[in-house]
């Protein structure tokens, strides 16, 4: 009985939380944080356990007000999405028990409003994530983006700005998917996800519906940050304040990066986006193109919040390249990513924000080896996350770019590996500098004979453990990679129709 | 051609104003034009959903007892408008969060001009 009701209880805890929030909040600002932990954890509760009852028990479909679809919509939780949800749920988890000290000493008037937001750009990212209908994804990617421009908009000085140019794009993202649904509305006369999927297998192709595919395409593209519609998102995530930034930056691009992989692999028929339309290889090659770009924009940036934002753009590549390679392993290499890389970039977002309060900037040129004594768990966290960004074994990073690589032999995409391992290599160079000067470097002004003894100035538990838990998932991941491949990623290959 | 054009000018003109709101946040310098723009994207796609749903000769969808439900032709489609509903409710609510944004910037930059505000970001 209870389990029929995963689909609906992930998203809404989150609304009843953010709720919750202000009203006990103003009463006692004592609450606001126990309250977000509290719901984040619920849903992340009930996630993971929809994701046991899902693997063993094959999809849930639950029915907004009892309406019976086409005719309502319906929430369905499958194994991709149950998957989507534990990551999006988990690592938000992590990252609110993480902000407490950080959202306190960056924001300290705008602690209710900040949580509140977070709870509704939760909302709106789970929501995408079990939604099955067309237009209840554009709803909810709204929500979740109204949220995102507020979170950015707090942050430093030059922040609103930001917040105005990623509001104008993601407005343009979303108003192209909404354009994009009426062409398949009108074609199909149907906006539930599996019953558009069947509709279109049967029909032919025509000008209009190549139209909607590719609105809808470019909309989710710009959501996100797909080279070249990446411009909102380098100002966005280095100047929004650093716990806001730790929780845009794993889940939310990945969250548009998943309702991508919904169109194109379960919506759209296969023949369209392979034969028909080359939707596939164009992804693949400007997924190429971002991927190189990200990498080398990343090694020229001097402050560690936007280095790691160009280096999301980078990432997010991987993704796109796992989906546009179009084979299983790809498909594997991509859902791998997702998990992997919203692990990474929230250890390294998480460490910019110890940085930030324990030095009080993240600019890479004053960093010095002073920080590698002073929060020596801190440094260890960020090298564990370099090097699976770099993609050492054992390490979970290796893995993603292993089945991608992997998918790029099985189809002969020889040009595709070689952007791989380049990039890879880029990566190496832009993170061993950090860690050069994490480690190694001595500022010109200190005398090297009496190098003074930094003493241990670690930050307070609350951040360090989800820091060092992070980093730990990363090296678990890595090993127990094969288990989560066979668990959880091929039911959803099999459960593909 | 002339009888394509006049027979989808709705179209055509929905298409005039989504490729008048894209240049509009492109092209102009000022914020709040920028904005404006914005929302006559917003209201193209508006348009273009409720041009869809319409129909000649038909009524809105109440049960009519003088329409017998053997012609259920004659009722409107409401599902279009439907969801306008619900679109036009997210385009204000990104207005009014992009209003509080920009009431943001022009308190720390003291103006709204593209051009001046990069000048002064710097």
């Amino acid at each position: 009985m209870i389990s029929n009701n995963i689909p609906v209880l992930i998203p809404l805890t989150f609304l009843v939380t953010a709720i919750l929030i202000v009203i006990l909040g103003s009463w006692r600002r004592f609450f606001v944080h126990p309250l977000a932990i509290l719901g984040t954890a619920f849903s992340f509760v009930v996630s993971l356990y929809g994701l046991t009852t899902v693997l063993s028990s094959g999809t849930i479909r639950y029915h907004i007000g009892g309406w019976i679809p086409p005719i309502g919509i319906e929430y369905v939780l499958d194994p991709l999405s149950a998957c989507i949800a534990t990551i999006v749920c988990g690592v938000a988890l992590l990252v609110l028990i993480h902000s407490r000290v950080s959202v306190e000493s960056e924001l300290p008037e705008k602690v209710i409003p900040f949580y509140a937001i977070a709870m509704l750009l939760l909302l709106g990212l789970t929501g995408i994530v079990v939604t099955g209908d067309l237009f209840n994804l554009y709803v909810f990617l709204e929500i979740s983006a109204l949220s995102s421009y507020a979170i950015v908009s707090v942050g430093e000085k030059r922040a609103p700005v930001a917040a105005f140019r990623y509001l104008l794009l993601g407005t343009i993202g979303a108003t192209f998917y909404l354009l994009g649904i009426g062409y398949i509305y009108l074609l199909c006369g149907s906006l539930n996800m599996a019953d558009v999927s069947k509709l279109l297998a049967a029909s032919q192709i025509n000008p209009a519906l190549v139209v909607g595919i590719v609105l809808m395409i470019a909309g989710i593209g710009l959501k996100m940050a797909l080279f070249p519609m990446h411009g909102w998102l380098p100002d966005a995530y280095s100047y929004a304040p650093s716990s806001g930034s730790a929780l845009l930056a794993p889940i939310g691009t990945k969250v548009a990066a998943y309702a991508l992989i919904r169109m194109v692999v379960y919506v759209f028929p296969s023949e369209y986006v392979q034969k028909d339309l080359p939707i596939l290889d164009i992804l693949a090659w400007l997924s190429a193109a971002g991927i190189l770009y990200g990498s080398v924009m990343a090694i020229a940036q001097s402050e560690l919040k936007r280095m790691l934002a160009y280096s999301s753009i980078a990432q997010i590549g991987y993704i796109g390249l796992g989906i546009g390679l179009g084979n299983a392993l790809g498909f594997i290499g991509a859902i791998l990513h997702i998990l992997n890389h919203a692990l990474m970039k929230a250890t390294l977002f998480l460490v910019a924000g110890n940085l930030r309060l324990k030095i009080g900037h993240s600019s890479l040129y004053q960093f010095e080896s002073v920080i590698g004594r002073k929060l020596p768990w801190t440094s260890a966290a960020f090298t564990i996350a370099a090097l699976s960004m770099i993609g050492v074994p054992p390490t979970a990073g290796f893995f993603s770019k292993w089945y991608l690589v992997l998918a790029g032999i099985e189809g002969s995409r020889w040009f595709f590996i070689a952007v791989i391992l380049i990039s890879s290599l880029l990566n190496a160079v832009y993170f061993f500098r950090v860690l050069e000067k994490m480690y190694l470097h001595v500022h010109p002004k200190e005398d090297n004979t009496e190098m003074k003894v930094a003493e241990r100035d670690e930050v307070p538990a609350s951040m360090l453990i989800p820091t060092l838990v992070f980093a730990g998932l990363i090296l678990l991941f890595g090993l127990f990679n094969v288990a989560i491949i066979d668990w959880v990623i091929k039911p959803m290959i099999l459960s593909n129709p | 051609m002339l009888e394509f054009m006049l027979g989808h000018y709705a179209y055509w003109f929905t298409t005039a104003l989504l490729l008048l709101g894209l240049y509009g946040m492109l092209a102009k310098q000022n914020l709040v034009k920028k904005l404006i723009a914005m929302n006559i994207l917003q209201s193209s796609v508006i348009m273009f959903y409720v041009t869809m749903g319409s129909k000649r000769n038909a009524t809105v969808p109440v049960l009519d007892p003088s329409i017998t439900a053997s012609n259920p032709y004659l009722y409107i489609n409401p599902l279009p408008h439907t969801l306008m509903l619900t679109a036009i409710v997210v385009s204000v609510a990104t207005t009014g969060v992009a209003f509080a944004i920009l009431i943001l910037i022009y308190r720390r930059y003291k103006t709204l001009d593209e051009t001046v505000l990069l000048e002064r970001m710097k």
